[in-house]
């Protein structure tokens, strides 16, 4: 732990987490303005290079504007073909590697004890906070706190919530306008997985868009993900949703030390486990884990339901072998993520100096899992760019990770697009993107801001 | 070659050939068997090839090593003799080999 966390472990007795984040916003600014802290850098959009006028070593694929220019794939191809471990001296978040072929993704992924996930999985680090969270924690933590939370998406619990799941999704299909186009992304992406979280979460209904502003103002760090957030709205965010969920949690505590049944939700999880019982009494450790499931189910859902959109305008010949075979849906559910990979990477640090792809990275270095690239390498999949909803092995694809940090949510992500697209194949003959969808501002979360549609009703 | 039967957790069962020297999983992907999604390829880092070895048998599977340990805690469906199929390699000795699959692959 480190001596901010015990210090405010202590404090945690006496003034609540909240407030401990925001004099830690206090602090960081003080430092900042006496130089003591790095700014943060502001990113400003300027032309994207074409990648075949770089030297190797002046490759940055850290730039956040890539995939908004439609660059991505241009750039990580050449890494692929011309150096899958990619080193890069000079970059807005430090040197660091890039792996980008899907077998040495797979290599890092799976060895933690060659290369740590702590303390943060982002390209940069956020300064001033340091929160505690599983998906940057090693063995045997890592175990200990994700087993605690873990039931609650099992899919056996799931398979109970597909019934609610699929009335939200026919309220939110059913009242979408017909005649005029519309922003597919904040009325059905967005609202859906917010539905969602706050089902899962057990939190105010009314009060659901809370989750999706934090959300995304924390996802969009400039320091870390270069986003367009600052400072200020970073530790508002923050604190806002730790007093939010504090609230949750001692409503919660209270009614079970009543004698009151469990309810199924994740804080009652976390409030049954002894690993966990306590955790509100460690802000960073809360913040953390609760940031981590907000965001966890919050971004990916949302961009894969917005991505397979735009996918299947862009390949016409799969929606309409879609409409004639409904039975793909699953399989197209895996091609979709694959397609979209919503989050780009996940970082390491490696723990010594490791030998890979005739590379050596030294102990200490930063090491990226490109798995946005891993998902269009030309090995695994053939015609990798193209989203083919038939592909034979579309669950092969690294999106979600692999080995013990494998992402927790990914059936509940499956179920929730399946969902989705079952009941728009009872609804609509065509989504029609009646112009270019606005991209987000990162170099983590491949999203959409915008995305205007046209519907075609089932005649 | 031998015999393997895999017991779906409705009950169904499956036998098929057991091709010495092939990875279980491989076995029960090649005669589509459903229930195993094998969705890292057999590298024991997804832990979709989940299958509870029937008791007898597991003297001669052996219990599952420590990575595999790993991924397996990560399901609420583990019992103490669960092994990941990419993990278990086909020979003679484990002709006529039972194994059952869970209600979900995590
Ligand atoms: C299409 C949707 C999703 C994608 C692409 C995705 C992607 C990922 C990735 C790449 C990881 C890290 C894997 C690694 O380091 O090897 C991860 C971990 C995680 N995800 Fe997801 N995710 C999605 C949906 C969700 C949902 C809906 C939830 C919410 C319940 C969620 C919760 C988590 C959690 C808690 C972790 C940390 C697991 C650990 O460290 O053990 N994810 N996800
Ligand atoms: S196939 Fe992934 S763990 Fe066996």
């Amino acid at each position: 732990m480190s001596i901010q966390a015990k210090a405010m472990q202590v404090a945690a007795k006496v003034v609540p987490a909240d407030v401990q984040i925001k004099g830690l916003r206090v602090l960081h600014n003080t430092k900042r303005k006496l130089g003591l802290t790095k700014t943060p850098p502001v990113f400003v959009e300027s032309l994207v290079p074409d990648v075949s006028t770089l030297a190797l070593e002046d490759i940055d694929v850290s730039n956040p504007f890539l995939v908004r220019q439609g660059q991505s794939e241009a750039y990580f191809k050449r890494l692929r073909q011309e150096c899958p471990v990619h080193y890069a001296k000079d970059t807005p978040f430090g040197p660091f590697w890039s792996i980008t072929r899907h077998e040495d993704i797979k290599f890092v992924d799976k060895h933690h004890e060659l290369f740590s996930a702590e303390p943060l999985i982002l390209m940069g680090d956020i300064q001033g906070v340091q929160p505690e969270l599983f998906i940057a924690m090693d063995p045997p933590k890592h175990d200990e706190q994700r087993m605690a939370v873990q039931g609650v998406v099992a899919p056996k619990n799931l398979l109970e919530l597909e019934g609610l799941i699929r009335e939200r999704v026919a309220e939110v299909l059913d009242n979408l306008p017909l005649d005029t186009p519309f922003d597919w992304v904040s009325k059905v992406s967005i609202e859906l997985t917010t539905r969602m979280l706050a089902t899962l979460f057990d939190y105010p209904y009314e009060r659901r868009a809370d989750l999706v502003r934090w959300s995304d103002i924390i996802a969009a760090s400039p320091e870390a993900t270069g986003g367009p957030s600052n400072d200020d709205n970073f530790f508002q965010a923050a604190a806002d949703m730790v007093k939010a969920f504090s609230t949750l949690w001692w409503e919660k505590k209270a009614r079970l030390d009543a004698g009151a049944e469990p309810s199924f939700d994740l804080i009652s999880l976390l409030l049954s486990n002894k690993d966990t019982k306590d955790m509100v009494k460690n802000p960073m450790e809360f913040f953390g884990n609760l940031g981590l499931l907000i965001i966890g189910g919050n971004d990916t859902t949302r961009n894969s339901m917005s991505g397979g959109v735009y996918a299947l305008h862009k390949f016409p010949e799969q929606f309409a072998k879609l409409k004639a075979n409904h039975s793909l849906i699953p399989n197209m559910v895996s091609e979709i993520i694959r397609w979209q990979t919503p989050l780009a990477y996940m970082r390491r640090i490696a723990k010594t100096d490791v030998e890979l792809n005739g590379q050596t990275i030294r102990k200490g270095d930063k090491v990226i899992m490109w798995y946005s690239s891993g998902n269009r390498d030309e090995d695994v999949f053939e015609d990798a760019h193209k989203l083919i909803i038939d592909r034979k092995n579309a669950r092969n694809h690294i999106a979600f990770g692999f080995g013990v940090h494998r992402c927790m949510g990914n059936r509940l992500a499956e179920m929730q697009l399946r969902i989705l697209w079952e009941e728009i194949l009872q609804r609509f003959d065509n989504i029609e993107v009646v112009e270019e969808p606005e991209i987000v501002q990162s170099n983590w979360v491949r999203g959409y801001s915008r995305m205007m549609v046209k519907l075609t009703p089932l005649s | 070659m031998g015999k393997v039967t895999f017991i779906e957790h409705n009950g169904t069962a499956h036998e098929v050939e057991l091709e010495y020297g092939q990875p279980l999983m491989q076995i029960a992907v090649d005669n589509m068997v459903p229930g195993i999604d094998a969705d890292c390829g057999g590298e024991c880092a997804c832990g979709t090839c989940h299958v509870i070895v029937a008791d007898e048998w597991i003297g001669k599977t052996g219990q599952a090593g420590d990575d595999e340990k790993q991924m397996l805690d990560m399901t609420p469906e583990k019992a103490p003799s669960s092994r990941l199929a990419c993990q278990i390699v086909a020979s003679e000795e484990l002709d006529g080999l039972v194994v059952r699959l869970p209600e979900f692959q995590m």
